[in-house]
Order: structure tokens, then sequence, then C-alpha cells
């Protein structure tokens, strides 16, 4: 039998088990669009922009595990997705993408819609692919997943030119997907090195004061049980990266949170005062240390994580341990003696009853921590949490209380404001059982909204919570603090009415504007069948406590706001 | 765990001969900020693959990176930092020189004091072929500038370690910075 390009592309992808696809169509990319019908497997989901596509495949990927796909045509379409590939590289999420490019022929010649995707995709991806061969579809394509998939999880893109899709390969004896990988410059480490794994060990049992720094690599590597275990088993108190909320249960009395520039102060000087940091699937970003430098000075570390390079990157490690956390932990955990731990522990209840980070004031304003807290307790703290990045992202990640294993869905290292509509939209298709809700600013609401027609066209029924204070609210905060309160470029002098906004898309529009309005609307969205949204419009002059300006250290913490804004 | 002086160091990698290689290594050089004083290619004794050789300046912390981003790179098969080991290096250069009657038998007498030979001899200049390790070329350059250096171009160095010698343990070369034994190389 032959067959062509397209049909090597779709046959491969159902080998891999892939359900959904997002994507857009456009020239290039035609052919394989062309053939789609023939593969009821697999399911398109039609975006609006491609972006879309990219944060859809991404938000997909962090809720089932599994590599999100998304494709786009040539030119515009591939540079599109660019930012939602790089958002997924920074926090080390599995995507495959696929982009149509010109002929074969047209390569280099400045082609109608030609751009150098592999050029422009390479230093956001784990690795690229430019097809010129049809019959190299099914290695790539499962090179491209086995990449994605393993070691330190990331996006790979293939670029397939216009004619590759539509040359036919023989199969005589029918489609042959290769069973075996050939990648002899891909060999990550996955089960850790025992005497390392030992010495950490060691390390952990000497240990008086010690903390577990848990990031996302505890998601990815499903290592939920093994954190747990290693906390219980040496009652070693747990604070958790951005990335890294909901890989241990907040509810859990050894939990302390998030550290950090906005995370609790409790966490950032339990991190200060311990004598050990064992840091598990997390990478030190800035903005947990603050100062290199002045980090953790007096503490030893333990860094595990299953890309060598991140160890000693930022902060120097006493004890390196490369491999997947969940093997690492496993094997750990026979090694480190029971412990108790009781004056350590008592040391942070006291930080948390000193320094108590996230109480809500007091206050008939409609506060946006007040939102967030009553959503947690409407939805138990088992609903997908989908963000943008700003403020509100810092208060989603404060104040909702996280349960369940991969409940917390936002763009952390890359900061891509606008992931919160077709991010919650991946989340949603990929776990239709669960209740998604996304926490939007209204700024980043407004770069992504288009695809709220998609939500409505696929029903899939996302509800969103815009924390709408008609500014971009972190920068203002910036500019208040840093810059003389000099407000330029940061307030939205004109708002869209967001409630007519859902209704002209088809969803339900509720507004909010007092705070005895919060549980009712929450409940109204949750009860309607379908995609909703509330329009919460809160204080603009709203901040987010407590904060440890960029590149300083725990000395320079803002525990609460000054005195003459708590007036209220 | 590392000390911060800044040294001159020779890493070797092999990687796939495929289309774009080079283009992810120098771009991965330039994203992380690492500066290479010298990069050469060839093929290696495998058809598919190819011997890199770069030169980088940097303390033990910055080197220790550029091996590990290296080996992160799908295409890189082996990366290895033999600046500690008993190595060959060597470096081509071609020196076109400004020469007259008057003292092209000098420049001559100098080509070969540093055993090179002249490859061109016009009226007004004439084209020096050296080989050995990168001081070599430098003060070879040094001396040359007096008589005028019109062009130089340098290959880059290559480097390969010794074979087994007698009386001196076989270092064990070559898997420092592999991914798989990574962990014991970089005990503290």
């Amino acid at each position: 039998m032959k067959l062509t390009g397209a049909q090597l592309v779709c046959e491969s992808l159902i080998k891999e088990g892939v359900d959904t696809i997002f994507g857009l169509p456009g020239g290039a990319i035609l052919p394989l669009y062309q053939t789609l019908p023939e593969y009821s497997e697999l399911r398109h989901i039609l975006v609006r922009h491609e972006q879309g596509a990219a944060h859809a495949a991404d938000g997909y990927a962090r809720v089932t595990g599994k590599a999100g796909v998304a494709w786009a045509t040539s030119g515009p379409g591939a540079t599109n997705l660019i930012t939602g590939i790089a958002t997924a590289q920074m926090d080390s999420v599995p995507m495959v993408v696929i982009t149509g490019q010109v002929s074969r022929a047209s390569i280099g010649s400045d082609a109608f819609q030609e751009t150098d995707t592999t050029g422009i995709s390479l230093p956001v991806t784990k690795h690229n692919y430019l097809v010129m061969d049809a019959a190299d579809i099914p290695r790539i394509i499962k090179e491209a997943f086995h990449l994605a998939t393993t070691g330190r999880p990331s996006p790979v893109l293939v670029d397939i030119p216009k004619d590759v899709f539509t040359e036919e390969v023989e199969y005589p004896d029918g489609f042959l997907y290769p069973e075996s990988i050939d990648l002899p410059g891909y060999k990550p480490s996955l089960s850790g090195n025992t005497a390392q794994i030992k010495r950490a060990a060691k390390l952990i049992n000497q240990s008086k004061k010690p903390v577990i720094l848990a990031g996302h690599g505890i998601i990815f590597s499903g290592a939920y049980k093994e954190l747990k275990g290693l906390a219980e088993k040496a009652q070693i108190p747990v604070i958790t990266t951005l990335l890294g909320i909901s890989s241990f249960p907040e509810d859990h009395v050894l939990s302390v949170g998030m550290p950090g520039m906005h995370g609790v102060a409790y966490a950032s000087l339990a991190i200060e005062d311990a004598d050990l940091l064992i840091a598990l699937g997390m990478r030190f970003d800035d903005r947990i240390t603050g100062k290199p430098s002045e980090f953790a000075k007096t503490s030893r570390k333990i860094h595990v994580d299953i890309d060598p390079s991140e160890i000693g990157k930022n902060v120097p490690v006493d004890v390196p341990v490369v491999g997947d956390v969940k093997n690492v932990l496993d094997k750990m955990i026979e090694y480190v003696e029971s412990n108790t731990h009781v004056e350590w522990i008592q040391h942070i209840e006291k930080l948390k009853s000193d320094h108590p980070s996230l109480q809500i004031r007091d206050t008939d304003k409609l506060l946006p921590q007040y939102i967030i807290h009553e959503l947690s307790e409407a939805t138990k703290g088992k609903a997908i949490m989908v963000t943008g990045v700003g403020q509100h992202q810092m208060w989603a990640a404060q104040h909702y209380m996280y349960t369940e294993p991969r409940s917390w869905v936002t763009s952390g290292g890359s900061g891509a404001m606008g992931y919160e509509v077709p991010g919650a939209m991946g989340a949603q298709v990929g776990d239709p059982t669960r209740v998604v809700w996304s926490i939007a600013g209204d700024g980043g609401f407004q770069m992504t909204m288009s695809e709220l027609a998609t939500l409505v066209e696929n029903n899939i029924p996302v509800k969103f919570a815009i924390i709408n204070n008609n500014v971009l609210g972190m920068v203002r905060q910036w500019q208040e603090f840093f810059y003389n309160k000099s407000y330029v470029a940061t307030t939205y002098t004109h708002n869209p009415d967001f409630v007519k906004l859902a209704e002209a898309f088809g969803m339900l529009g509720i507004r909010v504007t007092s705070k005895n309005q919060v549980k009712s609307s929450i409940e109204e969205a949750m009860a309607y069948d379908g995609p909703a949204l509330i329009d919460f419009v809160v204080e603009e002059e709203e901040n987010v406590y407590p904060m440890i300006p960029a590149g300083q250290t725990i000395e320079n913490l803002i525990e609460e706001p000054a005195n003459e804004e708590i007036t209220t | 765990m590392s000390t911060n002086q800044n040294n001159r160091h020779t890493i070797t990698a092999l990687v796939q001969d495929k289309p774009g290689v080079l283009n992810r290594l120098s771009s991965m050089f330039r994203r992380r900020g690492f500066n290479i004083s010298s990069l050469a290619v060839g093929k290696s004794e495998d058809e598919s693959l190819s011997r890199m050789t770069f030169v980088v300046d940097g303390n033990d912390k910055v080197v220790e990176q550029v091996t590990k981003h290296l080996n992160k790179l799908i295409d890189v098969i082996k990366v290895s930092d033999i600046s500690q080991e008993n190595i060959v290096s060597r470096e081509l250069a071609l020196i076109r020189v400004k020469t007259n009657s008057g003292n092209r038998s000098e420049v001559m007498q100098i080509a070969s004091t540093f055993r090179t030979n002249i490859v061109d001899i016009s009226l007004d200049s004439l084209i020096i072929e050296v080989s050995g390790n990168e001081e070599k070329i430098n003060s070879l350059h040094e001396v040359l500038k007096g008589f005028g250096v019109v062009e130089i171009m340098r290959t880059g160095t290559i480097a390969l370690n010794r074979g087994v010698q007698p009386n001196k343990p076989i270092v064990s070369h070559n898997t420092k910075y592999k991914h798989e034994n990574w962990e014991e190389a970089s005990s503290v």
C-alpha cells in the first residue's frame, strides 16, 4: 500500500496515543487537513489564533501528563505558536508541535508564508526537525514524542514541507511504525546514582532543620506518594515552588506553602533558617532565590533533578542527584531514618503564627483574595485552577487550598499573559471530569479572548473569574513600589463590557461588584451547562503581599501594606 | 565546589554530521552567554559523526555549564573537557607577510627557525604555513608583526588525547560529563 506524508503523520500520531490536536489550517499544512477526515480517532479543535493552539496543548499536557499536540501552517501560523512553545519550554511541559512549511524546492527563496521555523524555534525547543523525505516521518514523530516526554519534558517541533505531506511512501506489508529509537546522543539518567542517594540520605539523617523544596518535577514524574512518604517518614516540612503547587496537599500538617517573591513569609524564612534544603525537581528560579549569592547561605543543599545542567547553575549544591525524582525518592526513602524534628516543626509553626501572610482584610470591599478564597471553598480545593500572569496569578497561588495533584496550571517561567483562556481550554479538554476555573486578569484575558468562540463551539465548559481592576495590576504595583507611583501605560481607561462580551460569544456572563454576590455567582456559573464568565469588578489599588523585591533578600521583605493602605 | 579562576579549556565533542548541527551548538553558546575563543570542526573516524574542538575561556563553573549544555543537545554524542589531560593540540595558520627584496631572506630565515613552510612568494609578500600549538603561532605572529602582517587565517585548535604511556596511569578520559556518569564526576 501507499501512504502519503500526511497519512503517515496521522498514523504515527495514533500510534503515539494522541486523541486531540489543537490547530488552525493554512496553505502549507492543507494536505494534512484534507487527510484528517480519514482518521476519526483524532479530534481536532479549531482555534481562533495559533497562540491559542500552543497554550491549549500546553494546558492539556499539564493536566494529563501526556504530550500536548498543536499544529499550524507555515510563516505566521508557525510564528504565532512560538509564545506557547517558549512557555512550555520554560516550564518543562511535553508538547509536540507540527508546522507546515513551503515546498522543498521553495525553501530559502522567501516564498509566500515562508519562515525559517526550525531556526526560530531552535532556542525554545528541546529538539526540532525539518522533514525532507516523507519516509522519515514515522521515525521522526516517534523520536519527537520520545524526546518530548522522557528525560526533562519539553516541546519538540516537526516542520514538514507541503510537498512532503503529499509525497507517497510504499509500505508493501501495510504501515509499519518503528519499534525502537536510535538516538545515541540522548540517554537521560533516570535511576539516580545509588552512592549519591546514600550521601543525600546521610545528610537528611544528620539534619536538625531540613526542608523540602518541591517543584514541577514532582508532578511530571508523578512522585506525589514518594514525596509524601519522605516528608512523613522523617517529618520534613514541604515548601512548594510556584509550579510545584499541587504536588503536596496543602491541608497536610507538613505543608508550608510557596516561598519567594510573593510567597508566604514563613516559607521564605523557613528556607533561611533551615540547615538542609532538599530540592526536588525544581531549578532555583530567581523568583525564589532573589539574590542567589545571599540565598540560604548557611544550609547544605541536596538537589535532585533530571537535567544535569540545572545542578549548580543558579545555586551551589552539596549533593547532586541526577535522575527521575520518583525513582530517586523511592530509593532514598529506604536510607532515610524516621525522625520527628519536633523543635524544628514547632519553630515553623511559630513562624506561621508570627507572620500570618495570607490573612484577608476584614472589609466590605470586594477583594481579589476573598474571591479566590470563596472559589476554594465552593470547589473544596478540587478544581483545576488555570491562571494568567500577574497579581491575580499570585492571589490564586496563595489563597486557594490545593489538595489534588495537577490542580494548578500556570505559566511560571515564561510568565505569558494570555495563557488563562487557551490554557484553561486545554486543561478542560485534558480532563473533562473536573471543574476548570480560569482565574484571569482583565489584561491577559483580552490578549487571547478570541478562544471563547472555540470554547462555545466545542462546548468546553470552562468557568472564568476575571479579576477586573481595569489595570495591568502587577506592573502598576511595580510602578507604585519602585517607580515613585508614576503610572505609565498601565491603566485601561476603556475596557469592554465583559458580560456583554461573554453573551456575544454565547456564554453566560455575570457581573459582580460587591462581596455579597460572590458566593451566589460562583454557584450560578458552576451550575450552568457550558462556559461561563464572572466579571469581578475589584479595587484597582490592591497589591500582592508579601513581596521580596526582585534581586533582593528576605531582609527586604515587605510583609504587609503600609498603614495608610489598610484604613479601608 | 569549584574554583573561580579563569582558565583556558579545551573541550572536544563528537556530534552527528547532520545539517544544522553547528547552528544548534552556536545558538546554545550565544543564548547561554558562553564565549568560545576558537572552534574547529571536521569529519571523525566514523563517517556519520563530526568531531569538534572548542577552546573556551571561563572559570570552572562556566566550563561545567558549557559541557552540560553541550551534552543536552540531542545531536551531541559525547563531550570531553580534556584540558587537564595529556593531550596533543595543534592549530594551522596561514600568514601573509609584507616583504621586499631587502628583507625577504630574513623573513624566510625566521620562518625556517619556526619550522614552517613558505607556500607562496610574490614580489611584495609571502605566505607562511605554520602548524603548532597556539603559543607557537602567537609568537611567530608577534615576530612577523615587525615586517607587516597583511593577513592571517587561523583554523582554531584541534586536540586529541595522547595514547597510553609507560609508567603513567591510564586516564579514564572522555566519560567525565556523559549523562550516565555525570553524578560521580560531580561529587564534591
